[in-house]
């Protein structure tokens, strides 16, 4: 069997929408809302190379802008996880725990 | 020397955050309050380099970015209300201990992804301007890091943000792969060969709704009041200000240049945003007792009023979208320096009943209070009245009679939350007293009171704006 466009584009699918229900479904652990984030942006990296190596040399088409685009995406996720991180720890010193269902303070 | 001066706006505010940045490290003294004031004058400079640099116009960073007329005007805008907002940091942030130098180096970065956001003409600037405003707005949020509601705000901001962007992002995935571009004038050719196809409705989709969540339009407007109510409020009030108009810029131009021959798939989107904003800001701030609350209920209707002009899809529509942003950002300044001068003498205190008999305990304070609900209600002599009128009859224009009709009956039920401020304020028995407030925050008050009623200020202000956001919206159609 060809591994072909459409199977990268179902895998990128599948894990983007295993990242958006794990933010939604997940009840335990802000840690892994931050790695259901990362999952969401490599289905999106997964998507542009894919697109960007399958592109067909048409007026107006520029493959490499895609892979260009993964890379500023890697960069991007990296100082995210890294403010991300750091209001996590300012809330676990303040609170004491990182469950999900005791962010609760506000509401309404 | 046409490239350098189309991002001389840009490269100066990234200079000074830079060395501002290094400037406020010292060991032995605290440099917080003079940086506050010169990031101030750098963000009044840059705000007014559009007409230093005699507007413009062109393409930088091979295409990236587009400044005209529209994006000049969003920085003028966008840079004030920042300065503003950052003012009203000063008193607030040294009563609560927090004053630290690098939360002004923060707005300029802020200042600077929203500014990348307002001449950003590519996919790829388009997501590098989010995430470099969003990063720095998520730290603001938890500013102040001692407190468990401030940091609570900061992470839900944060999760939620970042949620967005993924959406935001696998839609400029889905759009590049079928137009094979991410610039928007080709996207836009692109789509005139091919029609619109299943995969690029799907990925506008997902950039509208990455977009819907930073603009906190319903139904993607979950973090807004849990937001408002942790952050500090004056950071709360740059929230309210410039990022929404940031991130509207970026919606009119994506409607307009790369999807402006797919009318009738985006419009949907966007009258459906509308609506459900409209109703859930109106219905939502009934209950509050919360006045930071009830103002991100109000910024949710008030998305929503600014979303019925852009589904118009014209010259009309877009200026008045800029018209009503750009009252809507001076009124939430003023009421956020008011909100500020809510302070007893054990500390700050923001729920509505704090506020009952004020008209007797302070009475300017109540009126100019009073004077911006009436301008947020639409009161004709205000300048919210004529937001509105510019923002609701492109639609009419655009045979959207009905869309202006629900935006009419929601103002109206608004009014009701408005009113009942004033009620308090005006006809309850006062409990007890506020301490005086300090000048910088009585100032920006009387300025964003003055600057919403028509009559003080110089005519020639008010026609000057409105044709530059003429001019700005001609611009962004003409590309």
């Amino acid at each position: 069997m060809l591994i072909g466009l459409h199977h990268y584009l179902i895998v990128a699918a599948i894990l983007f929408t295993i990242g958006v229900f794990g933010i939604f479904v997940n009840r335990k652990n802000v840690i892994i809302i931050l790695m259901c984030v990362e999952l969401i942006l490599l289905a999106v990296n997964i998507n542009f190379v894919a697109f960007s190596t399958h592109m067909e040399p048409v007026a107006g088409a520029d493959p490499i802008a895609g892979q260009i685009f993964a890379l500023f995406i890697l960069t991007v996720a990296a100082a995210e996880a890294a403010v991300g991180l750091a209001i996590l720890v300012v809330y676990f010193r303040n609170r004491g725990n990182i469950a999900v269902e005791n962010i609760d303070l506000m509401k309404g | 020397m046409q490239a350098l001066s189309t991002f001389l706006p840009e490269l100066f505010l990234a200079v000074s955050a830079s060395l501002l940045l290094g400037f406020g490290l010292s060991k032995t003294n605290d440099r917080s309050v003079l940086v506050r004031y010169i990031s101030v004058g750098v963000l009044v400079v840059f705000a007014s380099m559009g007409f230093l640099l005699d507007r413009p116009a062109g393409t930088s960073f091979s295409g990236l970015l587009l400044n005209n007329d529209f994006s000049d005007f969003l920085k003028c805008v966008i840079g004030l209300s920042a300065a503003g907002a950052l003012l009203l940091t000063q008193h607030y942030f040294q009563s609560e201990r927090l004053d630290r130098y690098e939360f002004s180096v923060l707005t300029l970065y802020a200042v600077l992804g929203m500014s990348i956001m307002a001449s950003a003409n590519n996919l790829l600037a388009m997501y590098i301007g989010i995430e470099m405003q969003s990063l720095a707005l998520y730290i603001m949020a938890a500013f102040n890091r001692d407190s468990l509601r401030a940091s609570e705000a900061g992470l839900k901001y944060f999760v939620l943000g970042a949620l967005s962007s993924g959406l935001l992002l696998y839609g400029a995935s889905l759009v590049y792969g079928f137009t094979g571009s991410l610039d928007f004038e080709t996207i836009r050719a692109s789509i005139a060969v091919s029609g619109p196809t299943t995969g690029v409705i799907a990925g506008m989709v997902f950039l509208l709704c990455g977009l819907a969540f930073k603009i906190s339009a319903a139904p993607f407007h979950m973090w807004t009041p849990d937001v408002y109510e942790g952050s500090p409020t004056p950071v709360t009030g740059f929230f309210a200000a410039a990022p929404k108009l940031a991130a509207m810029a970026i919606i009119a131009r994506l409607i307009t240049v790369p999807f402006g021959d797919i009318i009738g798939q985006w419009q949907q989107v966007i009258v459906v945003l509308a609506v459900l904003s409209m109703v859930v800001g109106a219905l939502g701030a009934i209950v509050q007792t919360n006045i930071k609350r009830l103002m991100a209920y109000s910024s949710i209707a008030n998305m929503g009023y600014a979303l019925v002009p852009l589904a118009a899809a014209s010259v009309a529509g877009v200026q008045g979208m800029l018209v009503f942003m750009t009252i809507y950002v001076i009124t939430v300044i003023g009421v956020f320096a008011t909100i500020l001068q809510m302070r007893l003498r054990n500390g700050m205190v923001e729920q509505i009943s704090d506020l009952s008999g004020l008209s007797k305990t302070n009475p300017g304070m109540a009126i100019s209070f009073t004077i911006l609900m009436f301008s947020l209600i639409g009161i004709p002599p205000l300048l919210g009245f004529f937001g509105k009128l510019y923002a609701f009859l492109p639609a009419f224009e655009a045979g959207l009679a009905w869309l202006a009709i629900v935006a009419l009956v929601a103002s109206v039920i608004g009014a009701f939350y408005y009113l009942r401020l004033v009620k308090v304020m005006w006809f309850d028995e006062p409990t007890r007293e506020f301490v005086r407030a300090p000048r910088t925050v009585r100032v920006i008050t009387i300025v964003s009171v003055l600057l919403i009623f028509p009559l003080l200020i110089i005519p020639g202000i008010a026609g000057g704006m409105l044709g530059f956001a003429e001019s700005a919206a001609q611009a962004l159609f003409a590309q």
